[in-house]
């Protein structure tokens, strides 16, 4: 299962955090968030062992969201020690699925 | 590798939907395949929807498209979970494969993978997506409460969208390519529109880039007359100038249009046996949740059609006709010297020493076996022998008693 932030608790979580992390961007309303929410919980169980997953709704929490640069759902942000280093966007998750987030984590893990 | 479909749906939009419920309703194994846990296409994008006969006030996309998805439920349609990467449309048997790593059978599909929004294909429109530049109000309209953004486009979507959208920004405005006054939509939604007070109007200007750093800043518009180059601040840009056609996947399996688009007959028969286009993705005229319905309708009774007619040739006449002969009869209960033949035929059958099948086929209700035997007249009758037509009587002049038992000898 995936942690879910809230406004409160993410930048501290991010800020401590060591390795790798992937926070999923979503929102309830937001269709394709949610077409793509399993896929991703799946993916966490499988790759516990390189990255901490969390969901993070912006419903509600859109400064938080913009502070971050993310402006449009569903986004995928990965952090490295509590450095943002990547966004995944709707484009490439369209299209590639959690293919897209696994070679972002191969090419993430690569560098380390 | 799962159970076999009768019919297998690729996209779960009101097309697809629609094609579940006929499919499913007339006795089909039927499946909806689709990438998103929720059904409903680009129709469960849309804030509102207000054109679909039947449901008008306070209707919304995702409102109507789960009626639907109840309703094709309700009959027996199952639903799957998966995006299609490749397909194999060469046999009887089809194959869909998606990156899930799941593989479905079916032995008639019907596609109706969609459409997705056009991009302008300007600078920093890529760059700056997810980051102010959108193709969807109902996902991203919360980012811009109390903020300003533009809208690309005129057309039906670009206007109902804009409207939406002043629900949340402080303001939006609309940059429309044409002169003042002139709007793609329909004439309800324009005045509509017009009306609105929290809606701004650029007239005869295109965006020519999209700038900011890190969010979206400002876009440069270009007057279209003067060539004229402005600067116009804005946290968001939302783009709604058309779609494209979701059909990479089926490119080379059966026949596309120069843009993408499916080709059908009015059918939705595709040049593939037993594959179905409807929706957005097919090349029509007009696309909407009502088109992409009745496409789905078609398709839905053309497959079960296509199957029963592949049943009673495989298992009368060509796996019969390896025990015994068997005669396939090309009539049309329009055609009286057809009904004269039938019946002659049917009396030489019935008096003939040895074992001998019949098949009587209503020529205009089974096109297909007609043109695949490659019948002319009506009536005709073929022999099968050891599943292959080897010989055959045309037109009532020539089928008589004597004919027929000669055929058997």
């Amino acid at each position: 299962m995936m942690e879910h932030l809230t406004k409160e608790n993410f930048e501290e979580t991010i800020q401590n955090s060591k390795g790798l992390v992937m926070v999923d961007f979503f929102s309830p309303k937001c269709v394709p968030c949610m077409a793509l929410m399993p896929d991703v919980e799946k993916l966490a169980d499988e790759k516990s062992d390189v990255c901490t997953f969390y969901a993070f709704d912006t419903t509600g929490n859109m400064r938080m969201a913009m502070k971050q640069k993310v402006m449009g759902i569903p986004a995928y942000l990965f952090y490295k020690d509590g450095e943002k280093v990547a966004t995944l966007g709707k484009d490439i998750l369209e299209e590639k699925g959690m293919a897209a987030v696994t070679e972002k984590l191969d090419e993430l893990t690569e560098t380390a | 590798m799962s159970e076999v479909y009768d019919l297998l749906v690729v996209g779960a939009g009101p097309g697809g939907l629609a094609a579940g419920i006929y499919g499913s309703r007339s006795k089909m194994k039927t499946a909806v395949l689709d990438k998103n846990a929720e059904p409903g296409g680009q129709a469960a994008t849309t804030a509102e929807l207000e054109n679909y006969p039947g449901f008008w006030e306070g209707t919304t996309g995702p409102g109507i498209m789960e009626k639907f998805a109840d309703h094709a439920k309700a009959f027996g349609t199952e639903f799957l979970r998966g995006t299609v990467d490749e397909v194999d449309f060469s046999g009887p048997i089809k194959t869909v494969h998606t990156q899930q790593g799941d593989t479905y059978q079916a032995k008639a599909v019907v596609l109706s993978p969609g459409a997705t929004p056009r991009k302008i294909n300007v600078k920093g429109e890529a760059e700056l997506r997810g980051q102010g530049v959108s193709y969807c109000a109902t996902c991203d309209a919360d980012f811009f409460v109390d903020l300003d953004v533009c809208v690309v486009g005129n057309g039906d979507a670009a206007i109902e969208e804009a409207m939406y959208l002043t629900k949340f920004a402080a303001t939006v405005t609309i940059i429309v390519i044409h002169e003042e006054g002139n709007l793609d939509c329909n004439k309800a939604s324009a005045e509509k529109a017009m009306k609105n007070p929290k809606l701004k109007w650029v007239w005869n200007s295109t965006v020519e880039e999209i700038a900011g750093d890190g969010l979206v800043e400002k876009v440069v518009l270009k007057n279209i007359d003067t060539g004229e180059l402005t600067d116009y601040p804005t946290n968001g840009v939302f783009v709604f100038i058309g779609t494209e056609p979701h059909t990479a996947f089926v490119k080379d399996k059966i026949e596309l249009d120069d843009r993408g688009y499916i080709v059908t007959n009015d059918m939705m028969e595709t040049n593939v046996p037993g594959v179905y286009g409807v929706g957005d993705a097919r090349e029509k005229y007009l696309r909407q949740v009502i088109t992409a319905a009745a496409d789905g309708a078609i398709a839905a009774s053309a497959a079960e059609k296509y199957l029963s007619e592949l049943e009673t040739l495989q298992n009368d006449v060509l796996d019969e006709s390896k025990d015994k002969p068997v005669l396939l009869a090309f009539w049309a209960p329009q055609i009286q010297e057809s009904i004269d033949s039938i019946s002659a035929v049917d009396k030489v059958v019935e008096g003939n020493s040895d074992p001998v099948g019949l098949v009587k086929l209503d020529t205009y209700r089974a096109k297909k076996t007609a043109t695949q035997y490659n019948v002319n007249e009506i009536p005709t009758v073929v022999l099968f022998k050891d599943g292959k037509d080897v010989a055959r009587v045309e037109g009532a002049k020539n089928i008589t008693a004597e004919s027929v038992a000669d055929l058997l000898k």
